[in-house]
């Protein structure tokens, strides 16, 4: 319980400041809003069926991205990271399309996919495919070998080798690459819609607010609401992984 | 009495060309079936590249291995293999049970699982821990589910790494009492490796010395030791501290005693 009260105060005492700081006039009202207009604009927001549609489009996208990004690296993480000799020859490929930031690949993606929601879903999987293959290849290839000749010894044949001992001693690291893609997954979904346009979303709401009447405090509301949505998704998926791996926690604990 | 190991020639090289190494020369021994067989050898004479080559799980360079009577091509399916290393060895992702279970998982019903899980832990003393994991053990105990899980397959002939080689002095004795014990009941055939001398005596009825690497069969004891042994008086006897001597100078490059090794096998048991 101690770490969530610290990190209540934390958030209160920026709330504080925030508030303080543009009522004291350090920064023009009209810029940035205090904290009490915009979270009382989260709110009302909360309860708007037109922005739930934009929330709901953008976890839409986010989901179908994450989704398909596991559907492609934990399959390609198993096969390179059991091939030393496939590995190499992809490396250079790989090195060069990871640092490659989704936002750059907007235009080219528009050209390829259109300007329809699969653009952002493609970024999107684009992104989130390194942090689960990276892990994938990583877990796949430090597989103990004594944990194999045991699985051998009982009388597993390859494809159960891989079903009951390579894909369960992969899971929890899978699961952390995992973890990292839903946040970048996010960031690129809210992103693009912002960046490129799109008909819904977050950032399609926020670009919205943004042009025009320059509605700071909707701005900020609408940013508020993805943090919130990158905080709640995270922890699920936190809570979830604790759940289930307790067995890793536990080992990995007992290493060190 | 029938045989149920029988190695011939075995020799097994890793690497090829400049970076070859012969771990293993031209073995041939035989265990017969309901013995408990001790190898001894020193620290990388070649005693797990043996074992792998018995078990199927490396295929051998040079020579062959037959278990009652089949050539061993594969892993055979009436063997098991406990490894010294239990925490390694134990899925920790898997109960307790669940791994007793493993090598059951494709052969037999759930309720057939769950009965042989069931009696495995308890020929090893460990009733009621099935549903704990192999991590909230001790290291003692942990090895005791790798026996289990051995057993649990009901195998032909069950094969030893060092199984206690890492676990300390009290839990050794404990695990090798038990494991006699279990040899006595079940009348199992068994080979174990061990670079402790005293063990090997202690536990077999038969030791084989092994040379420094590459690894070469020595001596072939039999051990004239009462069926069941006690950590203090066994430990005491006569013929265990003769026997322990004649390994050790064996051990160390000496030829066979000729006085010693009579005495060990004129005497009745
Ligand atoms: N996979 C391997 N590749 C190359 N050399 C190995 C391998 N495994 C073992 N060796 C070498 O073979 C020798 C015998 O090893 P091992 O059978 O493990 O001995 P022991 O179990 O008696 O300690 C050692 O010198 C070791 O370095
Ligand atoms: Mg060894």
């Amino acid at each position: 319980m101690r770490p969530i009260v610290r990190n209540l105060a934390g958030l209160a005492g920026f709330l504080l400041l925030w508030e303080a700081v543009v009522r004291l006039g350090l920064v023009p009202e009209r810029e940035v809003p205090p904290a009490s207009v915009v979270l009382a604009r989260t709110v009302s927001l909360l309860g708007d069926e037109p922005f739930l549609r934009d929330v709901i489009a953008t976890v839409l996208a986010w989901a179908i991205a994450l989704g398909t990004a596991i559907v492609i690296a934990v399959p390609a993480g198993l096969l390179l990271g059991s091939l030393p000799g496939l590995r190499v020859a992809t490396r250079a490929i790989v090195e060069f399309l990871r640092p490659i930031p989704s936002v750059a690949l907007i235009p080219l993606v528009i050209l390829v996919v259109g300007g329809g929601p699969e653009s952002k879903i493609a970024l999107a999987i684009y992104a989130a495919i390194w942090p689960i293959l990276y892990n994938a290849i990583y877990a796949f290839d430090e597989i103990d070998s004594l944990l194999i000749d045991t699985a051998r010894s009982c009388g597993a044949g390859r494809m159960r080798i891989l079903a009951s001992v390579a894909l369960p001693h992969a899971a929890p690291f899978i699961f952390t690459g995992i973890r990292m893609s839903a946040a970048i997954g996010l960031i690129v979904v809210v992103s693009t819609e912002f960046i490129a346009g799109a008909a819904a979303g977050i950032g399609q709401f926020i670009l919205a607010a943004t042009s025009g009447g320059g509605r700071m405090d909707l701005v900020l509301a609408g940013t508020v609401v993805a943090g919130l949505l990158g905080y709640l998704i995270n922890d699920g998926l936190e809570r979830l992984g604790r759940r289930l791996f307790r067995w890793h926690t536990a080992t990995t604990a007992e290493a060190m | 009495m029938s045989t149920m190991l029988q190695v011939t020639g075995l020799s097994h090289r890793y690497g090829t060309g400049e970076h070859a190494h012969v771990a293993v020369n031209d073995l041939t021994f035989t265990v017969e079936t309901g013995e408990l067989s001790c190898i001894v050898g020193p620290s990388g004479c070649g005693k797990s590249t043996l074992l792998r080559c018995i078990s199927g799980l490396i295929t051998p360079t040079g020579g062959e291995v037959s278990l009652h009577g089949d050539r061993v091509t594969g892993v055979p399916e009436d063997l098991a293999v406990v490894f010294q290393d239990y925490s390694r060895s134990l899925f920790p992702w898997l109960t307790v049970r669940q791994n007793v279970e493993f090598p059951l998982r494709w052969k037999k019903s759930r309720a057939e699982r769950r009965e042989r899980s069931e009696e495995a832990l308890e020929w090893v003393s460990l009733p009621g821990v099935g549903g704990k994991y192999p991590w909230q053990l001790s290291g003692g105990m942990q090895q005791r589910v790798s026996i289990a899980r051995a057993l649990a397959r009901r195998p032909a002939l069950l094969l030893m790494d060092e199984p206690f080689a890492s676990v300390d002095a009290q839990t050794r004795f404990e695990l090798e009492d038990l494991l006699r014990s279990v040899q006595l009941q079940h009348g199992s055939t068994i080979l174990l490796v061990t670079h402790d001398i005293d063990e090997s005596v202690y536990l077999g009825d038969r030791v084989l010395v092994l040379s420094k690497s590459p690894a070469r069969i020595v001596a072939d004891l039999p051990v004239d030791l009462p069926a069941e042994r006690h950590q203090i008086t066994t430990r005491e006897s006569a013929n265990f501290v003769s026997l322990r001597a004649e390994v050790a100078r064996l051990l160390q490059g000496g030829t066979p005693a000729e006085p010693a090794a009579g005495v060990v096998s004129e005497k009745p048991s």
